[in-house]
């Protein structure tokens, strides 16, 4: 219940953004040289706007793809709604690029490890299913769960753990 | 807590110098002050050799601490021993009553050849003359002297250089099951996994001696190795490994090292479990979704399906009839214990105390089950009694798992850290006695201890 609540307000985050980022140009037809001049200057201005806008969502995007790991709470597998432009981003990645996803799921070393193994599973599945939302096909996607079996950081601290509960983002 | 005797590192068995790669030591950071006194005087060595060789190791010591060990006695230091008897007839039966100990230990070693060894061996109880050997005396070499009627061991053996500790093993087991009633566990092994960060194989699979030596490599890997488990006969091993990029359940002959795949479905294959008659193994798979208990039976590579259900099923262990299985399922929102019954699939809770219960075995004789118990966010080992319900908390380091009971119901060794460090580490079934057992190189986890090898 609680995860799906949680998926349900990062789509309605994600429409919202979308809908905030297509801009209308203003355009006003007139007829002498100087407000040709004018309207040649602002269209070139427009246009580099435009680009510098174009080339600040490329960055965004490349930003966004250089974050693959996706952390998780304590024992829980919903996706915390900081990380839904980067599964956004990652999955159009996937799409345009046609690559596979590869998903690992880790746990910290509380609890049983057969368990977290499970929990693991469960982590890299959740992530698999908001891509699928964002039209990953399944087909594309692999899970894989390590469980607590090969920690990011080896300390045995809350530190750690925090680090160790995560998915990683792979393509291959 | 006056009766407990803490943090007494009383034994380092390993031999650190000689060993060339990781072994186990073993420190008892928790005794128990009840712990019944006993008495092993050293062998005397004899040569029928015309080469003399002291034999590889001390028998008598070897024996003094797989019972100090058991947390039930506490061998007297060889200081005090009031005389060194070697034979029956030698034995001053006032003077071990007057030290007060419930039985005496003597004996000695014999080499035959280079590098073998004829060992005997004798216990008495100075305090009973209704002993058990009467019948065994009058057909043996010892001559029927009044003292020999306090005989309750008496044995010979032969060993070799590669046997010699074994040979101690199997003594102490004699010995411990004679003065305790119960069959000892000292002549068993312990397969654990360590992970050393520093080798190109990191993670390596390891037999061990149940007093941490003669550690053999059995398997390593660039990847992750779990939940090894042994089979009934103890003549193999069954394991999770990733070398091949995800998990896989193999079969490892001991001996040979030879290798087989046995599950290698879509999604994780997880925590085999042995059935008692070593012919099929329930095994946890994901491959239809979400984790399950199968019956894999081994000879045709069959699976049935056992569990239903969209939460978390795994961590299988097997009734000791082979009847029912416990596990762990999430399947209440937090992980608790259940258990099944093979005949008609019938699930039932078995944990209540606890938001979080995992990891569960049954104890050798059935009627109860150890698991990792959470409390105040601290992860113990505890043990439950199946016919009243009732909790113990066992331990208290507080990062407990991947438990193990030993054949005999004693002792459980477990997963915890320690000091910064995963180490194994041993509790009794009463919680009174504990010990802490870290590895020379690297961290140590997962640790199974093997049926009873005879």
């Amino acid at each position: 219940m609680k995860r799906s609540v949680q998926l349900l307000l990062a789509l309605t985050a994600a429409l919202s953004l979308a809908a905030c980022s297509t801009t209308k140009p203003e355009e006003e037809q007139v007829d002498t040289t100087a407000q040709e001049d004018a309207a040649a200057q602002a269209e070139a201005e427009a246009l580099a706007r435009q680009r510098a806008a174009e080339e600040a969502e490329r960055q965004r995007i490349a930003a966004l793809l250089d974050e693959n790991v996706i952390y998780f709470d304590f024992d829980d597998d919903s996706i915390r709604s900081e990380y839904v432009e980067v599964l956004e981003a990652h999955a159009g990645y996937a799409k345009s690029s046609g690559k596979s996803v590869v998903l690992e799921g880790h746990a910290d070393e509380r609890g049983t490890p057969e368990y977290n193994l499970a929990l693991g599973e469960r982590r890299a599945k959740s992530v698999a299913q908001l891509m699928r939302t964002y039209g990953v096909s399944d087909s594309n996607i692999d899970v894989i769960s390590f469980g607590e079996e090969s920690p990011a950081n080896p300390a045995h601290n809350e530190e750690a753990w925090q680090e160790n509960r995560r998915v990683e983002i792979k393509y291959q | 807590m006056k009766h407990i005797l803490k943090t007494i590192a009383i034994i380092s068995i390993s031999l650190m110098a000689l060993a060339s790669k990781a072994e186990i030591q073993i420190y008892i950071t928790e005794g128990r002050s009840d712990a019944r006194p006993v008495a092993v005087v050293p062998f005397k060595f004899e040569s029928e050799s015309a080469v003399q060789a002291q034999p590889p190791f001390d028998f008598a010591k070897i024996i003094a601490d797989d019972l100090r060990r058991s947390g039930k006695f506490n061998p007297t230091e060889i200081s005090k021993l009031p005389h060194h008897p070697y034979s029956i007839d030698q034995v001053n039966l006032e003077q071990w009553r007057k030290l007060g100990v419930d039985g005496v230990v003597y004996g000695t070693v014999t080499q035959t050849a280079s590098g073998n060894y004829m060992v005997s061996y004798d216990l008495i109880d100075p305090f009973n003359d209704k002993a058990i050997f009467s019948a065994d005396i009058a057909d043996g070499s010892y001559p029927l002297i009044p003292t020999s009627s306090h005989l309750m061991v008496l044995k010979t053996k032969v060993v070799d250089n590669d046997n010699f500790r074994w040979g101690a093993h199997i003594a102490a087991d004699e010995i411990y099951e004679a003065l305790t009633g119960e069959r000892g566990a000292f002549a068993t092994q312990i397969a654990y996994v360590e992970v050393n960060r520093n080798d190109p194989r990191p993670y390596q699979l390891f037999v061990a001696d149940s007093d941490g030596f003669n550690a053999k490599r059995i398997f390593a890997s660039r990847s992750p190795i779990m939940s090894p488990t042994w089979s009934p006969d103890s003549s193999q091993l069954s394991y999770v490994t990733f070398e091949n990029g995800r998990s896989e359940i193999v079969i490892q002959d001991i001996a040979s090292g030879q290798r087989e795949i046995v599950a290698s479905y879509k999604g994780f294959n997880s925590a085999p479990a042995w059935s008692p008659d070593g012919s099929n193994m329930v095994v946890v798979l994901s491959k239809d979704g979400n984790p399950e208990l199968y019956l894999l039976e081994l000879a045709t590579k069959r699976l049935q399906r056992l569990t239903r259900h969209y939460a978390i099923d795994t961590e299988p262990s097997w009734a000791p009839d082979g009847k029912s299985l416990i596990f762990t399922s999430d399947r209440g929102g937090r992980p608790q214990i259940y258990r099944i019954r093979l005949a008609d699939k019938k699930v039932d809770r078995v944990t209540f105390e606890g938001i979080h219960n995992a990891g569960a075995e049954f104890t050798p004789d059935g009627k109860g089950i150890v698991m990792v118990h959470q409390a105040n966010g601290s992860y113990h080992i505890a043990a439950q009694d199946l016919a009243t319900g009732q909790l113990t908390v066992l331990t208290k380091t507080t990062l407990d798992e991947s438990l193990s009971i030993a054949p005999n119901g004693s002792m459980i060794i477990y997963s915890t850290v320690d000091g910064g460090q995963k180490v194994l580490s041993a509790v009794s079934m009463d919680g009174r006695f504990k010990a802490r057992l870290p590895a020379t190189v690297g961290e140590v986890k997962a640790p199974a201890w093997s049926p009873f090898i005879l």
